[in-house]
């Protein structure tokens, strides 16, 4: 006899399998998406900070920060800030274009995450270098499904 | 003195929680949800209370003013005892169809925006339910409603939200289930929503037929609720996982 | 109801970085979701976001932004800018369905 625990258990379970995507696949899409924004320079792993809660509670709007040190002078300053993600229905979330005026590199916004998955910033400077920050996200699920 | 008593009596019925013991949703809630409530520049809730005011300087202050003095504890003392129709009375209620022949529907970013504005100029007050006796009744059926095992999943409120609250449920911590910040924003609806919502999406979640929009139950339930959670301050507008 | 909210301090020193928060009450529909009657509920989302900073002088974007159906519904946009001279910062947002808004606020600088 199934217990009222397993039936919300499966019931949750069937829900979040419905926008996961594979994994394989993902990694290299999302590196391909990455690649893209960076326009074939190469993607250095630094400099970059990314916050965000390592555990949400809600994957329907996850407040995100992006900041990148930077004295944002027109000699050395941020031009543009990406993030990418592996497991939504698609990679973009969202490009942000920036320059001296912005006096510092942060971007703060909220994002959609359907399950847990990694997310990727990427920062381009105005010397042409790209910066990037992996960070892993577990999402869980709402207890009650319901509309 | 005669009113305090009574009051303090009926409170005093009430079983279950303590108050010291008595926790919002807000303490139930992550760290950042918790940010995004408490920063009047960052509540999504905000938007609707936004428009609410507008909606009140031009609907609105000509015959109650400014909101900030006319409507400051208001909230707090809702549902009410509505002499015309001998029922209790929800905030909502009273404002959806107050000086209009057609009533703002039900969940409608009009009456979200109007209650979430006047329920915000009780923020920081403690939720006050009226001493009045004509109320126990009604009061007294809301408890019972909420003691009572429903829908496919046989639960009632009480298991959940008193013999449950603070365990786990999926990957959710279970709140008391205290209206301490209606109108709120509920992540999981990206919206805002009145606590009519949250009940009847609640029956759902158990796999119970919901009471209509403005059902009898709905209100006794609210009733029940509030005095449940008579002294927690508002909060209005919550934001909610 | 596209009500929009901007947050950000009316005065500042020449040269402060200033702090803008904004919101817009948007669906942002990501056109992957089933309705209640099972069939696709159509894309409807916000794309594009800019700060303008007009000093006086000239009017500047100081800060764009491209969106994706990964930003949550009532889009909240942070970001900072530098305080030249006192100006007006014009915010438009523009997306599907000719969804177009602008939203202007006051800078004074001393």
């Amino acid at each position: 006899m199934m217990k009222r625990r397993d039936v919300i258990g499966a019931a949750a379970g069937l829900v979040g399998l419905v926008w996961v995507r594979p994994a394989t696949a993902d990694a290299d899409e999302l590196a391909a998406a990455v690649a893209a924004f960076a326009g074939g320079v190469p993607v250095r792993a630094g400099r970059v900070e990314f916050d965000i809660a390592p555990l949400v509670e809600n994957g329907n709007t996850v407040p995100v920060t992006v900041r990148v040190p930077s004295p944002m002078t027109e000699a050395d300053h941020v031009t543009a800030i990406a993030i990418f993600n592996q497991r939504n229905p698609q990679r973009d979330v969202a490009n942000f274009t920036l320059g001296p005026r912005a006096g510092r590199a942060t971007v703060s916004t909220r994002i959609r995450l359907a399950g847990s998955q990694q997310l990727v910033a990427v920062a381009k400077m105005n010397d042409g270098s790209c910066w990037s920050k992996t960070v892993d996200v577990l999402v869980t699920l709402a207890a009650c499904v319901e509309p | 003195m005669k009113r305090l008593a009574l009051l303090l009596l009926t409170l005093g019925a009430m079983p279950a929680l303590a108050a010291d013991a008595r926790r919002s949703g807000y303490d139930d809630m992550s760290p950042q949800v918790q940010a995004m409530q408490r920063d009047d520049g960052v509540n999504p809730a905000m938007l609707w209370v936004k428009e609410g005011e507008a909606m009140w300087a031009r609907d609105c202050a000509r015959c109650h003013g400014d909101a900030a003095t006319s409507m400051r504890g208001v909230a707090a003392r809702y549902p009410a005892f509505d002499a015309a129709t001998q029922h209790p009375i929800t905030l909502s209620q009273r404002i959806a169809s107050h000086q209009r022949a057609t009533p703002l529907a039900p969940e409608s970013d009009a009456l979200l925006s109007i209650e979430s504005y006047v329920a915000f100029q009780s923020r920081g007050l403690p939720i006050a339910p009226p001493a009045d006796p004509r109320l126990q009744p009604f009061r007294e059926r809301g408890e019972q409603l909420y003691r009572r095992r429903i829908g496919q999943l046989d639960f009632s409120c009480a298991q959940c939200h008193d013999e449950h609250a603070g365990q786990h449920l999926g990957g959710s911590t279970i709140p008391q289930a205290h209206p301490t910040g209606y109108p709120m924003y509920r992540l999981e609806w990206q919206g805002m929503a009145s606590l009519q919502r949250r009940l009847r999406s609640c029956m759902n979640g158990v796999r119970a037929e919901p009471f209509a929009h403005g059902a009898p139950e709905l209100v006794e339930l609210e009733l029940y609720l509030n005095a449940r959670a008579a002294g927690m301050r508002i909060e209005t507008p919550a934001v909610r996982p | 109801m596209a009500r929009a909210l901007i947050t950000m301090p009316t005065t500042a020193k020449r040269g402060d970085v200033v702090e803008i928060r904004t919101l817009i009450a948007h669906p942002m529909e990501t056109g992957y979701r089933a309705g209640a009657d099972g069939a696709i509920v159509p894309r409807n989302l916000i794309r594009r976001f800019t700060c303008h900073y007009h000093d006086g002088r000239d009017e500047v974007q100081v800060f764009g932004a491209e969106l994706f159906p990964a930003v949550a519904a009532n889009p909240f946009i942070a970001f900072t800018t530098v305080a030249t001279a006192s100006g007006t910062l014009r915010f438009t947002w523009s997306g599907d369905q000719g969804f177009t808004q602008t939203e202007t606020a006051s800078l004074t600088v001393t």
